[in-house]
């Protein structure tokens, strides 16, 4: 896996929009300090759009209060922040023993056959991005893939493929 | 409706309705506050510690530490804050029964925390969720909204002047986040990662303040031992393990899932009466009974007890109660690569013995699946997962050392044959797979 690198290009200025500023004030008065509120700006940020850019951490980093490398290096700690963009769907398949033990391999393969992508990439017309994850705590109803935070269950080759048909 | 899954937690699980307020209340919802904190039967936070220590209820995260033992660690005299933070990262590959408790029984999660957090004197809560409970998050939110409205969640819990304010909190995809000073960290705004204990985070935890961390099952019998008293909570279980578990049991058995047991089940009942036994006339080569970071036990030890000492004494650990059941077409080998690439992926980073042993022991078990294992590395795995064992910073390393001995010491003939054939002796078919799309078996 390569390191992530911080961008150094200068980051476009961006703003919370204004339907988002009351989960802004909401979130931030859950906690003591502006610090404890990162994860929570930073979902916000990655709700709104999509992925982390240089400017929604930027943003993050002024709604905290902390300098940006560190809010930075924190996004990169947690394996569900996107800092580049994804596709409209975002398939997290679970590779974990429980899963691959009822054939999360087969799964995962075929769908890297159907869309012709493989771990971490991108169709070319936007519309999946594919990844495989680590336990989802879905064992019992393995394999499972969460598409954006949607679960999905007991996967089969026929399943998944019905399921992309809805995931326009 | 079905049978009830459970005689406690899951005994009403499967109503419908049950997230909202009002159906929660008409089975007896938050009585259990009203009584503990209000008029004739009112009883101290003292009384509270006393009761739940008195019904041996233990942690149900995985390491099965005595709740109410654990709450009597909070200094008494402390003039900083106080804080009551429930586990809800359920991170440990094999487990998913928080999920479901919070999921269909969120009002009792509530309830269970406001008791908790009285007795602790902690007038703030926070639920830490795991990253991709997103969906869990909205339904607990939803019940939390209720509960203020009714006035169960804030300045004055149910008329008793008592404040006690709580709130969810999103993880975003770290399995070390389950480690409860790294969750700690977490919540604070930090990278997820563990501190020193001590000092422990009943004397400093969140914000250096005095701070119980407890996991969802645990908190969830509270109101139960504080409505029916710790006798009527020791009808289920032994003298030492005390009360129901839950059980996720994954794998291919018949019927997987969530059950609630009595302490004590023998595993061989859980898979063939509960679960209803193997799929597809496979038969159990073996059991990893207590979550992913625990050794696994050979088939031959199904007669084993599922309670904390039992497990103990063969080996291994009750743990999160994540039963994963594996077939007798599954190669060993490969179960482990699986599982240590998980470990390896989830490493923090912080200490070396775990970083770079995680890394070593992924690369080796690589090999080895691969068939290009070399004599000695069954040894080199052995001497890895020595070296961690024990001198990790927290307790990651450890999980990963642990499986890597287990599964030498009940299945070392299966590397074994890796090492000489270099293939499987078991499941030819994925064998071949692995040999033939190597980039996509591999994480």
């Amino acid at each position: 896996m390569n390191a992530p690198v911080m961008p150094t290009e200068p980051a476009a200025p961006q703003a919370w929009p204004a339907a988002l500023e009351p989960k802004v004030a909401e979130a931030l008065s859950h906690y003591p300090n502006k610090r404890s509120a990162v994860l929570p700006m930073l979902w916000l940020a990655q709700n709104q759009w999509g992925w982390l850019s240089p400017g929604a951490l930027a943003l993050v980093a002024r709604t905290v209060e902390l300098p940006e490398p560190e809010v930075f290096g924190i996004a990169t700690f947690y394996s569900m922040f996107n800092l580049k963009p994804v596709g409209r769907h975002h398939l997290q398949v679970c590779m974990t023993l429980s899963c691959s033990l009822m054939g999360a391999d087969r799964l995962f393969r075929h769908l890297q056959r159907k869309l012709g992508v493989g771990h971490g990439e991108t169709t070319a017309d936007g519309r999946f991005t594919l990844r495989k994850v680590e336990c989802l705590a879905a064992c019992g109803y393995g394999p499972c893939l969460q598409a954006g935070f949607d679960y999905h269950h007991d996967l089969d080759e026929r399943k998944v493929d019905a399921l992309l048909e809805t995931l326009k | 409706m079905s049978q009830p899954r459970g005689p406690l937690l899951f005994k009403d699980i499967d109503i419908a309705g049950l997230r909202t307020l009002a159906t929660y209340q008409t089975g007896g919802g938050y009585r259990a506050v009203k009584d503990v904190m209000l008029g004739e039967g009112k009883k101290s936070p003292a009384d509270v510690i006393e009761i739940v220590k008195a019904s041996g209820l233990r942690g149900r995260g995985g390491a099965g530490f005595p709740a109410g033992l654990k709450w009597s660690f909070v200094p008494k005299d402390s003039p900083k804050a106080r804080y009551l933070v429930c586990n809800a990262d359920e991170s440990e590959p094999g487990t998913f029964k928080d999920r479901e408790l919070m999921e269909k029984n969120p009002h009792l999660l509530i309830e269970s925390m406001i008791l908790a957090g009285y007795a602790i004197g902690a007038h703030t809560g926070y639920i830490y969720l795991r990253g991709e409970f997103e969906y869990v998050q909205r339904i607990v939110d939803a019940a939390l909204a209720e509960a203020r409205a009714a006035g169960f969640v804030g300045k004055d819990v149910a008329g008793s002047g008592y404040e006690f304010q709580l709130y969810t909190h999103l993880g975003a995809g770290a399995y070390i986040c389950g480690e409860e000073t790294a969750l700690l960290s977490s919540l604070e705004g930090f990278r997820g990662q563990p501190r020193l204990k001590p000092p422990f985070p009943a004397v400093e935890g969140l914000y250096a303040c005095p701070t119980v961390v407890n996991n969802v099952e645990t908190l969830m019998n509270v109101p139960f031992i504080l409505a029916n008293g710790a006798a009527a909570y020791r009808q289920w279980g032994t003298e030492k393990s005390a009360g129901t578990k839950i059980i996720s049991v994954s794998g291919p058995v018949k019927r997987p899932g969530n059950y609630e047991v009595p302490l004590g089940m023998p595993l061989r009942a859980i898979i063939d009466e509960v679960c209803g036994g193997m799929r597809d006339g496979l038969k159990v080569k073996a059991v990893i009974p207590g979550g992913s970071s625990v050794p696994p036990l050979p088939a031959s030890l199904l007669d084993t007890p599922f309670d904390y000492e039992a497990m103990g004494a063969a080996g291994t650990m009750l743990g999160s109660a994540g039963c994963i059941v594996i077939d007798d077409q599954t190669c060993m080998v490969d179960s482990l690569w699986n599982l240590i690439r998980f470990y390896q992926h989830e490493s923090c980073g912080k200490c070396t013995p775990c970083r770079e042993g995680t890394y070593w022991l992924k690369e080796v078990l690589e090999r080895l699946e691969h068939g290009r294992g070399r004599k000695g590395d069954i040894d080199l795995l052995d001497d890895v997962a020595g070296n961690i064992l024990g001198k990790s910073f927290c307790a990651l390393g450890d999980a990963a050392a642990m499986p890597v001995q287990g599964f030498l010491k009940h299945f070392r003939a299966e590397f074994e044959y890796h090492v000489e054939h270099g293939r499987c002796m078991v499941n030819r078919r994925r064998a071949e797979i692995a040999a033939k799309f190597p980039e996509t078996v591999s994480a």
